[in-house]
């Protein structure tokens, strides 16, 4: 109780929402989730039995047992430990390319939707023609171009996403920007850039969140899908695409070693999708039926 | 309309410019002397020269640009550097695998994901309702690729009911787009519940609910001509996206079509066909949204009647002549 | 006496949301004669509108429900009618106008198929036919019959209402609920729409229940008023005696806080306070607190209905008399 008084003024928002969102279980457990694989990745070394890279040929397609809990693959590599250290470029890929997508995207939303007139019209014509390359495309072939590597995927991802952002920033921004208070901003001399860091991007980050959450598990995804197709990240770093990709030649004999990487994939793109649905009705209670 | 249609089609230009400049400069990133990376390491310095002056990579950015938009509008798109055959017509030929998958794709996701939608707008609070939202929420979050595996591993291998790669009879085109629409699917059904249970908060359907209408009436006719229409722009999304993301699903089932022809050309780094490719793929992208937003227009009236207005002015008297007699009409009232 | 057209007994509807039940009608009581035009006034939030939504049925099946009483149609129980038999009444035998006409129709068909509609689904006639009668509808609501081929959104907001009300009309139904069908209207284009209404009232025969905050509308329209508050009602009678009698606090309330053109000097004397929170209503009166003549008694036990003179029912103490 005191400590909820305490709080200052500033998180009775944040605090809010907070309080919305914890009626949503799923959401919760999602959060919890999510903040249990940002720890299996930063713990990997702690966690998993051996090193990602540690072979042993003698023992490889070895199946479960009390030293190998998922086996071993074609190297004799620990699956458990490989899946423990895949979190680590699965998660960067989802999380790093999603800030850098959304800080552009917020950036060039933001701005355009302040200035409008014709600022706006230009941005959003080169947004159109940015986003008539289908986006999967355009993530391939700037990976491909860039040449295949954890940061070029996450650079290529990034960029990919820039436009979804921008939009959708954009027009929280138009929104916000009829309000009065921006009015009232405006008539005590506010700078621009005030104005835009202190009062717009706070007011029309709502929506914003919901979308980064669910940004996360769709690069998430997008990511295991370069790296299946070998532009992610390199071997023998392991990273559950391209393990998906390395146990479909062994497809027929170990179906598992392809499995548990999807199952991995799965739990934290579900995560996020979950807890960006209850961020959007704990944003937007009306929006909860 | 015709003239809205034609405005559209005159904007595609500046786009494809725009598109080509943005492929350009892609390759222009490119680390390294691609005539080098082209050639190996092992090439002399003459060799490397000379590629890059076939190439014209010795020539500044902005004439590079200029001669490709003017060999795109003469209809040469180049040829590739690996096997020498013209870009365009290889594409072509490829062209019918891609459409396949991809109108396949989109058939399946949007006959199956509307209705999915719609019943669970339908049942909610009752389990039916989160089934499907939790189905569609799985499918969502699943790797295509994993998920076309496994279904190669059982339907192909375990059961061998389907052929696990390749397209010789209809048969071999099941997996691959059950692979392509499944997470599509979700999507469209996902879109399709919460526009719906938007629209049935609506008073228009008190209104209808008020004339006695039967229930189905209510919702089949009256709630969903309204909520189709943002579903109507998720799926030419959904449409565009399958043009990228059925890349991935030709090189799991090993179709030779569009994604997998630049790929190829991205591994060889083989420029005409990345350039072209990418511009071809883009520029049928941004048809299918023309498509969308002229269907979005037929459906939705107000739309429609912004870009009718001025004909019917045209035409005389219709909207003039209803401006008096409504005038007319409540004065008399 | 006549066979009351409507009759509703002890309708009580509560709104069920996450945490909280919020009871919208208490133990409402309300009879209608044939050809009665009865206003039904109150504040925002007093109840008028779920009433005319449990007689229609079409209360959100989601939230409200209606927790007991009845609702007799010519001694017919609606409220336990199957869905598929309320369908034949609703828009049929009782319709309803509602009060925003920008978001009463539908936006992506034409008002004549809306009209149509409810005249194809309530009578065995070919489409053609009731394209023509929905034409006939708006030409008595006063818009040329060309326009059956437009949508909503080519109509102006007045036009619109007309729109709505052709609709509802268009079954020659016996009762017809009109939730504030003038609120959402401009002042001139508001007097246009009662006069029309009242014309097409007289000539159809139709009875109205007519919900407004206003007692203008109700004095020109009207000829019974009952006065909601908290989700009861809590007076009710004739225009003439309410209007020159009014008996419960609250009503003397309201017509002391409007002003009047006569006698200028007088100041408003604006209600003090606000309703009480549905969610947790005072178990005595629930004006009490408002209420300048409030005893103990009040805020303890709640009142019961009095009748102080034939056809004219308080509900509050003051109004007993003591034998």
């Amino acid at each position: 109780m005191t400590e909820q008084a305490k709080k200052p003024k500033k998180q009775t928002r944040l605090h809010e929402i907070w309080v919305q969102l914890k009626r949503n279980k799923l959401a919760v457990v999602s959060m919890f989730v999510l903040i249990a694989l940002v720890l299996v990745a930063i713990l990997a070394p702690v966690l998993a039995p051996y090193y990602y890279d540690e072979q042993n040929v003698a023992n490889k397609y070895a199946p479960p047992s009390a030293e190998h809990l998922l086996g071993t693959d074609k190297l004799g590599r620990d699956i458990l430990s490989r899946l423990i250290y895949g979190t680590r470029a699965s998660l960067t890929m989802g999380i790093v390319a999603v800030l850098i997508g959304g800080l552009i995207g917020i950036l060039i939303g933001a701005i355009s939707g302040y200035y409008g007139n014709w600022v706006d019209n230009l941005m959003m014509r080169l947004l159109d023609i940015y986003q008539a390359i289908p986006m999967f495309l355009l993530c391939v072939a700037l990976a491909a171009i860039l040449g295949a590597s954890l940061r070029n995927a996450i650079i290529a991802l990034g960029l990919g996403i820039v436009p979804g952002y921008a939009r959708i920033m954009r027009a929280s921004v138009m929104t916000v920007r009829e309000t009065e208070y921006i009015e009232s901003a405006k008539s005590i001399n506010c700078g621009v850039f005030r104005i835009i860091t202190k009062h717009i991007i706070p007011n029309a980050i709502g929506p914003m969140i919901v979308q980064l959450t669910m940004g996360v598990g769709s690069c998430i995804l997008s990511g295991a899908a370069l790296s299946y197709i070998g532009l992610g990240v390199q071997p023998p770093t392991p990273e559950w695409g391209s393990m998906i990709s390395e146990a479909r030649a062994v497809m027929r004999q170990y179906p598992t070693h392809a499995i548990y990487p999807g199952i991995c994939i799965m739990i934290a793109v579900l995560a996020c999708n979950l807890l960006g649905d209850g961020l959007r009705d704990a944003l937007d209670p009306r929006l909860k039926n | 309309m015709l003239k809205y249609i034609g405005k559209r089609l005159l904007m595609l230009i500046p786009t494809m410019l725009g598109i080509a400049l943005v492929v350009l400069i892609i390759i222009d990133l490119t680390p390294g002397d691609p005539a080098r990376v082209l050639l190996g390491t092992n090439a002399t310095e003459e060799q490397v020269e000379e590629l890059r002056e076939e190439l014209g990579l010795n020539k500044p950015f902005l004439v590079r640009y200029w001669e490709f938009v003017k060999n795109v509008c003469q209809g040469n798109f180049g040829s590739s550097i690996m096997t020498q055959r013209p870009v365009f017509s290889e594409m072509l030929m490829r062209f019918r695998y891609t459409l396949v998958l991809v109108v396949f794709g989109t058939i399946f996701s949007t006959i199956l994901g509307i209705p999915i939608g719609i019943y669970a707008a339908n049942h909610t609070h009752t389990w039916k309702d989160s089934l499907a939202i939790f189905l569609s929420l799985i499918c969502v979050s699943m790797p295509s690729f994993w998920f076309a595996l496994l279904m190669i591993r059982f339907f192909g291998v375990k059961l061998q009911w389907l052929p696990i790669s390749g397209i010789e009879d209809w048969k071999g085109w099941i997996l691959p787009c059950v692979a392509m629409a499944l997470g599509l699917m979700a999507l469209i059904a996902r879109q399709m519940r919460s526009d719906m249970l938007e629209v049935l908060r609506q008073d228009y359907i008190t209104t209808a609910r008020s004339k006695g209408l039967s229930e189905r009436k209510v919702v089949y006719r009256h709630a969903l001509k309204n909520a189709i229409i943002p579903v109507i722009m998720v799926i030419g999304g959904v449409f565009g996206s399958s043009l990228g993301g059925s890349l991935i699903t030709e090189v799991i089932f090993s179709i030779p079509g569009l994604g997998q022809y630049i790929m190829t050309g991205l591994n060889n780094r083989d420029y005409p066909v990345i350039q072209s490719g990418i511009l071809i793929i883009s520029t049928l992208f941004a048809i299918i949204i023309l498509i969308v937003d002229v269907v979005f227009a037929l459906v939705d009236p107000r739309i429609r009647s912004q870009y009718t207005r001025r004909k019917k002015n045209k035409g005389g008297k219709s909207d003039d002549g209803t401006g008096k007699e409504a005038k007319k009409a409540n004065a008399t009232a | 006496m006549a066979e009351k057209l409507l009759e509703i007994k002890n309708l009580s509807v509560e709104y069920h949301s996450d945490e909280d039940i919020l009871y919208a009608v208490n133990n409402v009581n309300l009879t209608l004669e044939p050809g009665e035009t009865l206003g039904l006034v109150g504040e925002t939030g007093a109840g008028k509108t779920t009433i005319a939504k449990s007689i229609m049925r079409i209360l959100p099946a989601a939230q409200a429900e209606i927790t007991s009483g009845e609702i007799l149609y010519r001694g017919e129980n609606l409220l336990a009618l199957k869905e598929k038999e309320m369908q034949k009444v609703r828009g049929n035998k009782i319709a309803m106008i509602f009060q925003d006409p920008m978001t009463a129709l539908n936006p992506v068909e034409t008002v004549g198929y809306q009209i149509a509609e409810a005249i194809k689904r309530h009578n065995k006639i070919s489409r053609n036919e009731a394209a023509d009668r929905a034409g006939d509808m708006l030409e008595m609501v006063g818009i040329p019959r060309e326009r059956l081929g437009e949508y909503p959104h080519q109509f102006s907001g007045g036009m619109k209402q007309r729109v709505v009300i052709a609709m509802a009309l268009a079954c020659n139904p016996e009762l017809l609920l009109a939730d504030e069908p003038t609120t959402a209207l401009d002042v001139t284009i508001q007097a246009q729409v009662l006069d029309m209404m009242r014309g097409l009232k007289e000539k159809l025969g139709t009875s109205v229940i007519l919900i407004t905050h206003d007692f203008g509308v109700v004095a020109d329209f009207c000829t019974a008023v009952a006065v909601t508050y908290a989700g009861e009602i809590i007076e009710r009678g004739s225009v003439d005696r309410i209007f020159n009698n009014p008996q419960h606090p609250y009503t003397q309330g309201l017509f002391n806080s409007l002003p009047s053109l006569e006698a200028t000097s007088r100041r408003l004397k604006p209600i003090k306070g606000l309703m009480p929170d549905p969610t947790a209503l005072p178990p005595g009166c629930r004006f009490c607190e408002r209420c300048e003549y409030a005893t103990e008694e009040c805020a303890k036990k709640a009142p019961e209905i009095y009748e102080v003179e034939p056809g004219h029912t308080v509900k509050c103490f003051r109004a007993r008399r003591d034998d």
